[in-house]
This record gives C-alpha cells, structure tokens and sequence, in this order.
C-alpha cells in the first residue's frame, strides 16, 4: 500500500532493521532458552558451594542418574507439545523393565531379543494409550492415568509383586561401563536427544507435531494427518519409556516391579515444564528439556552434596517449578 | 457534550500508536469511529476505557477532567464497552453471565430470584426475544452478541462503547441491533460505534471521525458524505475499482456436487463449477454454506450424494487427501481453524504442502524458504520477519497468509469463506483483486460471503441457499442485493 512509509507496522520496520535486531533477536532467544541462563546460574552457585561439586566423578555419576528421567522426558517432550500427557511412562519402564528381564530369566532369550522385545513392548503401550486417545476420544489425562496402573497391575501380577534378576551379568554392562570416560548410559540419552531434535526441527512430522499442538484443527483443515501423528507421539514416548527401562534394569541386573519407574513420570513432566514447554501444547524445545533434567539433576546434587535432608529436597524441587513457570509468564 | 479528549498520544515502544488525537462525543449522538486496522481505533477505545493510560493529554468526561486509571474506574464514569472478541462463559445461563462479578445477593448468596428478574426486565425493556436460563453455548453467534451488549447495558452506561458488533451477525440480527440503537439512543446514551462496514454507518450514524496511522483525519455530519468520501478518507488516497473484472475466460467444468446431504446442515445440494469461474455462495450465517464446503473438503464428510472433481467421483474422509487433488480451503475464522497463531509465517504458509519439500525425510528449508519469499512478496504480505509468530499480524495480513498456504500448496480449487471478514477497506481490495487473479489463471473459485456488495462485485455466478438448500442461483448480471437477500431469507 502506498502510505507504507507511515505505518505502525513500518516504523517496527525500520526500527528493527537498525539497532534493535539484536534485542529482537535476545528476546526471542530469551523466550525459547531462558532455561539455559537459569542452568548456568545455577551451576556457577552449585559450584561455589560444594568443592566436591565440579570434580569429574561428581559430574559423569550425577549425568549417569539423570539418563534414565532424561530419556522418559524427551519422549514426555513429543506428547506435551501435541497437548498431551502421559502419566503412565513410570508404570511402563517397570513393565517393559519385566518384559525384558523376564525374557531372559523365563524364557532364555538372548540379551538383544530380550531388549527388542522390551522395546516393542513399549512401543505397544504407546500405541495403544494412543488408539485409546484419538478413536476412542478420552483425555488423554484418563487414559494414561488408567494405563499406569494398568501397565504397573500387569508387572506386579507377572512376577508376584517382587523383582526379577538376571543371571548373565554381560547385560550389566550397558547400565554401568564407561567409554571415553563418560557412562554408557550418558551415550544413550544423547543419541536420544540428537535424535528427537532432527525429528522436531527438521522434519515434516516435527512441524506436524507442534501443529497439532499449536492448533489441532486448523492443522486438520491443514491436511496433517492429525491422528496418526498424535499417536506416534504416544508411542514415542511409550519407546522411551522402554529404553529407560533397559538401562535401568541392566545397572542392577534386576527389575523391581513394585518400584522400578515409581513417580518418574512427575520428574518426567518436571523437566519438560522447567524446560520451557508448554503444557498447552504448539510450543517448546527439545534442548529446553535437556536443560531443565539438567536443572533438576543440579539440584538433587548439590543438595545431597550439602547434606540437605532428602525429606526437604521435594520442597525445594516443588518451589523451583513454581518459579521457573513464573518466570516463563513473564517472557 | 459528554466526552472529550482533548492532545490524546500513546505509544508503545518507539511506535507511536496515537497521535495527538481530539475526539468529541454528544450526549444521544451515534458516533462512527472509522480507520484501516491499525488506524488507532481500538487503541483509542482501550484508554477511554481504562485499559491503556495514554502518555499525555486530557480527558473529560461531562466536563469534568478525568483520570482514567483502570476499566473499573471507566464503568464509575458510565462507560461501556463491547469488545470486538466476546468475552461469555459458555457453561453460565445468560442473566450468570450478564451479572458475572456483580452478581445480586442476599445473605452472602447469589439471589438468583432477583438476578432472573433483571435480566428479564432487560429483555423486556429492549423487546428482545432470550431465555435468561439458557445456557450461552446453545446460543447462536448472534444471540450471544445481544448477550454482550445486555451486559453492557445492564451496566446502566452513558456511554456505550461498541468495537465491531456485527462482524458476526446476520443481515436480521443486524437490524434488530440497529432498532436497539435507536432505542438507547432515544434515552440518551451516547453511543461510540467501530465498524468496517461503511454502509451501515450511513444507516444507524450521526457523525463520524476518521483516524490514520494514528492521526486525526476528519470529524463530520455523516449525512454530508458518501461512503466512498469516507474510504478515500481512511486510505488517504483515492480507492479505484474496489471490485476488479469479473473474470471472462470461463473453461472445463472441474467440480459437480450431487445430490450432498448431511443432515442438520444442508440437504440435496447440487451444482457445478468450471475452470476460472467464481461461484458465490449468499445466504444467513447457519444457511449451511460453511458446512457444505467442509463436506466437501473432508474436514467433515458429507451422509449422502456424490462429488466429481474432474468427471472423476471422490469422497474425502479427512482433508489430506482433498488437498492432494488440488483443493484449498480458507476458513471463516482465521484464528480458530486457519492459522496455527503462535507458529510463524513461515511455518504457516508450508504446513499444507510440507511433502514438496522433503528430501530423504528432510525437509528442504532453503527451496521452501524461496517460495515462502515469493509469497509474501507477491501477496505484500507486511512483516519484519517471516519467523515471528503469525498471531502478531493484523488481520488484513493474517488473511494473506492463510491464502499464501494455498498458494503454495498448488491448489486448483479455492473455497474461501467471508474471506474480507475484519480486515480493513484496502486489504479488502487486494485480496478481491488476488482471488480474481486466481480465475483468471483458470483456478476455480468458491467464496462464501454474507457481505453482498462483495459477491455482486467479484462472482460470475451467485448461489442463494436457505435452511440448508440452494433457493437461488443468479448470473453476475441478473444478481442484485434485493433479491439476495430475498432468496436468502427463504422468499
């Protein structure tokens, strides 16, 4: 139009072209990775107040404890940016968990089939929480609170409410081995962040996920197969789920039925709020969530460093959601 | 006079929102405040009531200086306002939503006795036809307009704000609404009227202020000028051929419809649509105009009767296979199922044809990037940058957007629904000249429209339907607003 020149919209033109690109371009950086300032506060003040805190051992063990929560999270990652969420992952990483040991202790299968089995298995859960969800029409709040104890009933049923425990110790070597100096287990979650990222970011399925979440039915009328990608994520997350459960097993050549996975599902969640995503869905990061288990993982840490009782350590956990949710409303 | 502001500026940031504005109001007078979007218009509203503090300037209201701090300290003066968006609890009756906050008590109860009966006596007093105890989500779109404005009026204004009241009623409801207007009127409420309608200011308005870019253009007798005076007046320049050519270079026949049925929404509709023909659609809002193009699109899968989309016979369950064959579909409301608001332009305009730029998986961003380019170029789409979150663009732009994402999936067939609603008179002219650029390069067209001037000004051929049915069909030639409207109310 030919008064453009005058605009509103023209002068944030002009404006931006200058000097102010940088701060439009803070702002948005501020607004997606704010997480990211907050890890490092807090890992200059972990740092300064334990000198045990940034030695070697400290760092690999605290990064080997954090793989498990950090792979649940990154598949909690693809089901809370559709609007969803999955209450049931810490019920199925104990029940994949068993489909893996009891694999191998019950019916002799070799350590990979036995993995693969326990992959599919969760991949399987997340199918169906899944099919429940989008045929069936039930929140997905319901049908994954259902699958929790449906899938925890199921383990603790199998192995009478007690623990399995392998015999060949060769598995043990995925939850406890080092390579180049970092555990195994670290590898693994990377791989799964590295992953996911080029799903989201550079993928038609990614854009189609934050679609769905951003606007499930203009992304209908957008011709995304809104259905099949919701479901995907559910199985996304349902195949982190099981690989948790394998390292998990493999650290102690065991499974707990009753308590393997218990309450995993909140830190899960956890980390993907503290890492800036939605719980509404369309927007959110995979590295926001890596930093904020990172955070969370910090944290438990430092206090356990420091001698804080454990009986406190919820609370504190409990406050920093709070304000790292408060401080996302303000950007 | 009841309300004067006298040197008004605000600004965000380092834009300058409104500029030195002056705006008198008259006790009983219906005040016309028109603009292009982004004029200041609702700026301007949101400081009279208490939204926004403007940076300086003064503000009197019945001549006395005011202080405007906060929308509570604005309702204390007598200031209504009816916000462009409704604001209604669709669980509450209509007298709870009515007396949302103000609720009447007794004993620290809600006296839901006393809250029914002013709510009729509400009702009574403007003759409308409302059941205080029905719930707002069984109301039409229409019906809970006049639910926004008895709220507002059980407020007991004397000045009455209203900032787009009919964007979303029927040519009816609109008229009851007007009759409203008299009535207040004749009680002396003032009344501040915001609308992109330019004929119904002529009808209901005593005077009228332009505002551009923020500035104070003209304030006068609405009697003394034309609606064109007063385009030319928002725009600021001279507005040439509003409508463009109806396009002449009618080909194939590319769709027939036979016999589509879905029950509760249209019955045995039949017609067809040719290469480079645009096929209007008029009728009332709930006619079955925007359910029937979802039918066939697949967004909402018709019971009955056949569709052919080049001789050949389809029948879509979901959208994904619609817009493989070619078909695009710009919905009535943008922001509920057009656009994906916090996602950016960008990502907008690709979503539908993602696959044409996948390559082992991937998507390719540097060829996407380029057609994104070329359509916000060629749709003079204005932005700083096509990764801000498309929710940010006014609504002129957020249409381009939405017509850029069919552009770019290679579509062949358009269904665009109101697709001028809210969006201001020179956006309205680009976009009526791009759909006819559409026929002209042999796409097929189908707008759906309750503005009539737009259907008589760009469509080959105008379908009427009533209730559900086709009652009409006129040529470009034969079409007149009369019988329009005449058809579409089920004469």
């Amino acid at each position: 139009m030919s008064n453009m020149q005058t605009s509103p919209e023209a002068k944030v033109e002009e404006r931006s072209s200058s000097n102010n690109k940088f701060f439009i371009w803070l702002q948005y950086f501020w607004a997606n990775y704010s997480v990211i300032f907050a890890f490092i506060i807090l890992f200059i003040l972990a740092s300064i107040a334990s000198e045990h805190f940034l030695t070697p051992l400290n760092l690999t063990n605290m990064l080997r404890q954090i793989s498990v929560i950090g792979i649940l999270a990154i598949g909690m990652t693809f089901v809370i940016l559709i609007g969803g969420i999955d209450l049931s992952v810490g019920s199925v990483l104990a029940l994949t968990g068993t489909v893996v040991m009891a694999s191998q202790v019950d019916f002799g299968a070799s350590i990979f089939t036995a993995i693969l089995f326990g992959l599919f298995a969760g991949l399987l859960v997340g199918l169906v929480n899944g099919l429940v969800i989008t045929y069936g029409k039930i929140a997905a709040f319901i049908t994954t609170l259902a699958m929790m104890t449906i899938a925890r009933s199921a383990a603790l049923y199998y192995a009478d409410a007690g623990a399995i425990s392998g015999l060949n110790s060769d598995y043990t070597i995925i939850g406890n081995e080092y390579l180049f100096g970092l555990p195994i287990p670290v590898y693994v979650f990377i791989i799964v962040v590295v992953i996911s990222f080029i799903l989201l970011e550079k993928t038609a399925f990614g854009r189609h996920i934050y679609a769905v979440g951003g606007n499930s039915r203009a992304a209908h009328l957008s011709a995304v197969p809104i259905t099949r990608v919701t479901i995907a994520a559910y199985m996304i997350c349902g195949l982190t789920a099981a690989i948790g459960a394998v390292i998990e097993t493999s650290r102690l050549n065991s499974v707990s039925t009753s308590s393997s996975g218990s309450m995993y599902e909140l830190d899960a969640i956890a980390a993907v709020i503290i890492g800036g995503t939605r719980l509404t869905g369309g927007q959110g990061k995979i590295i926001g969530t890596v930093f904020g288990i990172l955070i969370l993982a910090i944290l438990s840490n430092i206090m356990n460093l420091m001698n804080i009782s454990p009986y406190i350590q919820g609370a504190v956990k409990g406050a920093i959601i709070l304000v790292a949710v408060l401080l996302q409303k303000r950007s | 006079m009841i309300l004067e502001m006298k040197g008004i500026i605000k600004k965000f940031g380092n834009v300058v929102a409104i500029n030195e504005v002056d705006f008198q109001l008259n006790e009983g007078e219906v005040h016309a405040l028109v603009g292009e979007n982004g004029a200041g218009k609702s700026t301007l509203m949101k400081i009279i009531a208490g939204v926004y503090q403007p940076d300086s300037g003064e503000i009197f209201v019945q001549g006395k200086k005011a202080a405007i701090s906060s929308p509570s300290e604005s309702q204390k003066l007598g200031i209504s306002i009816i916000h462009q968006e409704l604001n209604l609890i669709p669980y509450l009756t209509v007298s709870e939503n009515i007396f949302l906050g103000r609720e009447p008590k007794n004993l620290g109860f809600v006296d839901y006795k006393k809250m029914k009966r002013n709510t009729l006596e509400l009702i009574k007093q403007f003759d409308l036809d409302l059941n205080p105890k029905a719930l707002v989500k069984d109301l039409s779109i229409g019906e809970q307009q006049v639910v926004e404005i008895l709220k507002a009026l059980s407020l007991k204004p004397d000045i009455l704000i209203m900032d787009e009241p009919t964007a979303v009623l029927t040519e009816k409801e609109t008229s009851k609404l007007f009759e409203l207007m008299q009535l207040l009127k004749k009680r002396n409420v003032s009344i501040i009227y915001i609308s992109h309608r330019l004929p119904e200011l002529k009808i209901i308005c005593d005077k009228f202020t332009v505002l551009r870019d923020g500035k104070w253009v003209k304030t006068a007798e609405i009697q003394d000028f034309t609606e064109h005076d007063i385009a030319n007046l928002m725009v600021g320049r001279e507005l040439e051929d509003m409508y463009p050519s109806v396009p002449a270079n009618i080909g194939k026949e590319i769709l027939r419809v036979e016999g589509l049925t879905q029950s509760g929404h249209f019955n045995n509709i039949n017609f067809s649509l040719k290469q480079g023909e645009i096929l209007g659609f008029s009728g009332l809002i709930g006619a079955g105009r925007s359910e029937l193009a979802n039918a066939i699109f697949g967004g909402d899968p018709a019971d009955e009767g056949e569709v052919y989309w080049k001789g050949k016979k389809i029948k879509y369950k979901s959208p994904i296979k619609a817009v493989q064959d070619g078909f695009g579909f710009a919905t009535e409301d943008r922001k509920e199922t057009g656009l994906i608001l916090d996602m950016s332009i960008a990502n907008n305009i690709t979503l539908p044809s993602l696959k044409k730029y996948k390559r082992a998986g991937f998507v390719n961003k540097k060829s996407e990037y380029r057609d994104i380019q070329q359509q916000i170029k060629d749709l003079n789409i204005k932005l700083y940058n096509m990764y801000q979150a498309v929710k940010n663009l006014s609504g002129g732009n957020q249409q381009k957007v939405v017509l850029a994402k069919w552009l770019v999936a290679d579509t062949e067939i358009f269904f665009f629904d109101e697709p001028t609603r809210g969006i201001d008179v020179g956006a309205k002219r680009e976009i009526y000249h791009l759909i006819s650029n559409l026929a002209k390069e042999g796409k097929g067209v189908i707008v759906i429209s309750s503005e009539l001037p737009e259907l008589l000004g760009i469509c080959n051929r105008i379908l009427v339907m009533y209730n559900g049915e086709i009652n009409g069909e006129f040529s470009h030639e034969e079409a007149s607003e009369q019988v329009l409207m005449r058809k579409a109310t089920g004469l």
